[in-house]
């Protein structure tokens, strides 16, 4: 192993390598919670073929995913159970945060829905749209393709949250 | 049901049976719905469905918007049929207001909304062949539903939540050449729907999951309030187009598909059928569009168009109200329901008078049929919970609004 100190080029490169597989391999959380789930069943339907981008392996357990799709609303009630799939989710894990109501609260400014599901997990990718159409979706993916290839965040950040707190 | 009453001791075997919960993260449950089950073994001994994991308020954000802003809302209830949602509630608002929207409008309200029954039908038998193991039907479905989604498009704008129908009219009149890319849908889908029979009708593993599966006898389903496809599997004729038709569903001829079982394989059957009977009645409007007015002709309640707004400084005015006060509807209150893809979905809309509403209650289908699923599971194997979720036809947005 001597000289290795000197020539770091295997190990940055074995990271390039990791990245291209795991950026080409996205393992989405079959997960969705409202309209923007239509949308990506829609994505992942034979129009719009997810497939063609390598994340159409929509796994039904959190423990098989790499990818979650918060597709839809999150009311406060669903919020401890995101967070809960979110820490479910082996490392390195991304988030995408598709539609409106799961960036922001959409439309719906009340009691009832978390004002952006960045509350309660670290988001990668924001989607537009409500819902965004299956376009909208590919090219969020497409997005975090490339942020993974940079070697973006690979370990997610601590960020504890007790049940009930989402509600800040 | 509190949890110790679900998963307390069998007083005579002495055994406690194992608590599980179905969701709320689960491939199967069509959304967000929680079920939690006391098994003996594999066999159901109690079932009990946990809702609102997607309360959103929706009732209560409406009070908020002015009568056509709340129609943005109601699309994102039942959001596999967003327009027979502003169907309803424009139906009610519309009845507050005493008046009737032309014939054409009524016309092209009812082939939007057997559109959208169709592409429901859709969702729902491809989602729920998948959870009996069978993808391709998923495949094959969505890709007609785009067709319709298309369509959809091509008149509001949006694919899903469209808000294409708007208190007195709609947004638009139909786009050019609309009636040509409806044609050549009208013309392939039928040999779709053979595919899909083909797929599924003769399939061993389909018929021994469904036949026998979640039976409902008429009595339950009438006293748990069921309504739509559901209820008439069961063997009753109860259908709102003929019962109560609304928005001259009276000038169109089909017939109302039952069931005798009342199991989930008679669900399939009803669903399965209902979709020709909507392509019949798209067929008729097709044929007898008439021509002429598309709104109601009342600046009070319709917004004049762009042209006159730059030449009539009335019709200025008018726009300027409409779109900062909103519609003022005479104070009073009504029910108007309309027969959507899973059941009578209703409206009950109270007016003060003001150009918001008082209060929206929505009587969503699926709330309804929904509370019956441990009626239909009862002392079941736990793979039919499966099998009945996926036939009463879900959607948690309209079950917990």
């Amino acid at each position: 192993m001597a000289g290795v100190e000197d020539r770091p080029i295997l190990f940055a490169s074995m990271d390039k390598l990791a990245n291209w597989a795991r950026a080409n391999s996205l393992w989405p959380a079959q997960f969705g919670l409202a309209c923007c789930a239509i949308e990506m069943m829609a994505t992942a339907g034979s129009r719009f073929d997810l497939s063609r981008f390598g994340a159409e392996v929509m796994r039904a357990s959190p423990r098989q995913a790499d990818v979650m799709i918060v597709a839809g609303r999150v009311s406060q009630k669903m919020a401890p159970v995101v967070r809960q799939l979110y820490d479910q989710m082996p490392e390195p894990k991304w988030v995408i945060s598709m539609g409106a109501c799961a960036s922001v609260g959409g439309v719906f400014n009340n009691y009832a829905i978390v004002q952006g599901v960045d509350r309660v997990v670290p988001v990668d990718i924001y989607v537009p749209g409500c819902p965004p159409t299956p376009e909208g979706l590919i090219e969020g993916v497409m997005k975090l393709q490339q942020k993974i290839m940079q070697g973006g965040r690979p370990v997610a950040p601590a960020m504890p949250i007790a049940q009930g707190e989402a509600r800040a | 049901m509190a949890e110790t009453e679900l998963g307390k001791v069998d007083p005579e075997t002495g055994l406690k049976p194992m608590v599980i919960n179905l969701g709320p993260q689960h491939p199967s449950t069509h959304g967000v719905l929680r079920v939690r089950l006391a098994l003996d073994g594999e066999q159901i001994r109690a079932c009990e469905p946990v809702i609102g994991y997607l309360h959103t308020g929706i009732e209560k954000n409406c009070e908020d918007l002015t009568f056509n802003q709340a129609i943005t809302l109601t699309d994102r209830m039942d959001y596999l049929s967003p327009i027979t949602n502003n169907f309803g509630y424009v139906l009610a608002v519309e009845k507050l207001l005493g008046v009737e929207v032309p014939k054409r409008c009524q016309y092209i309200r009812v082939m939007f909304a057997e559109l959208s029954r169709i592409a429901s039908h859709l969702v729902w038998l491809g989602t729920s062949a998948m959870d009996m193991g069978a993808m391709s039907p998923f495949f094959y479905c969505l890709q007609q539903r785009e067709q319709i989604l298309d369509l959809i498009e091509s008149a509001a704008g949006t694919r899903m939540n469209p808000s294409y129908f708007r208190v007195g009219g709609l947004l638009n009149d139909l786009p050019p050449g609309f009636i040509e890319r409806l044609k050549k849908f009208l013309d392939g889908f039928p040999r779709w729907l053979q595919e899909y029979h083909r797929l599924l009708d003769q399939n061993p593993i389909w018929l021994e999951r469904l036949k026998g599966t979640g039976v409902i006898s008429l009595e339950q389903a009438l006293d748990y309030g069921w309504t739509g496809p559901a209820l008439r599997a069961s063997g009753i004729d109860r259908d709102l187009r003929k019962w109560n038709p609304y928005s001259s569903y009276e000038d169109f001829e089909f017939d109302v598909v039952t069931a005798e079982e009342g199991d989930v394989y008679a669900r399939y059957s009803v669903r399965m059928r209902e979709m020709e009977e909507s392509l019949k009645i798209i067929r008729q409007v097709m044929d007898n569009l008439p021509e002429g007015a598309w709104h109601v002709d009342s600046w009070k309640i319709y917004p004049p168009n762009k042209a006159d707004i730059g030449r009539n400084m009335e019709a200025l005015i008018y726009h300027f109200k409409l779109f900062t006060e909103g519609i003022r509807v005479p104070a009073g209150e009504t029910y108007a329901a309309v027969e959507g893809p899973k059941g009578e979905i209703g409206y009950y809309v109270v007016s003060d008078g003001s150009g918001k509403p008082y209060r929206v209650r929505v009587r969503g289908p699926s709330f309804y049929n929904l509370q019956a699923l441990p009626v239909l599971v009862q002392d079941r194997m736990l793979a039919d919970v499966v099998a009945a979720i996926g036939s009463i036809d879900i959607v948690l947005g309209e079950v917990d609004r």
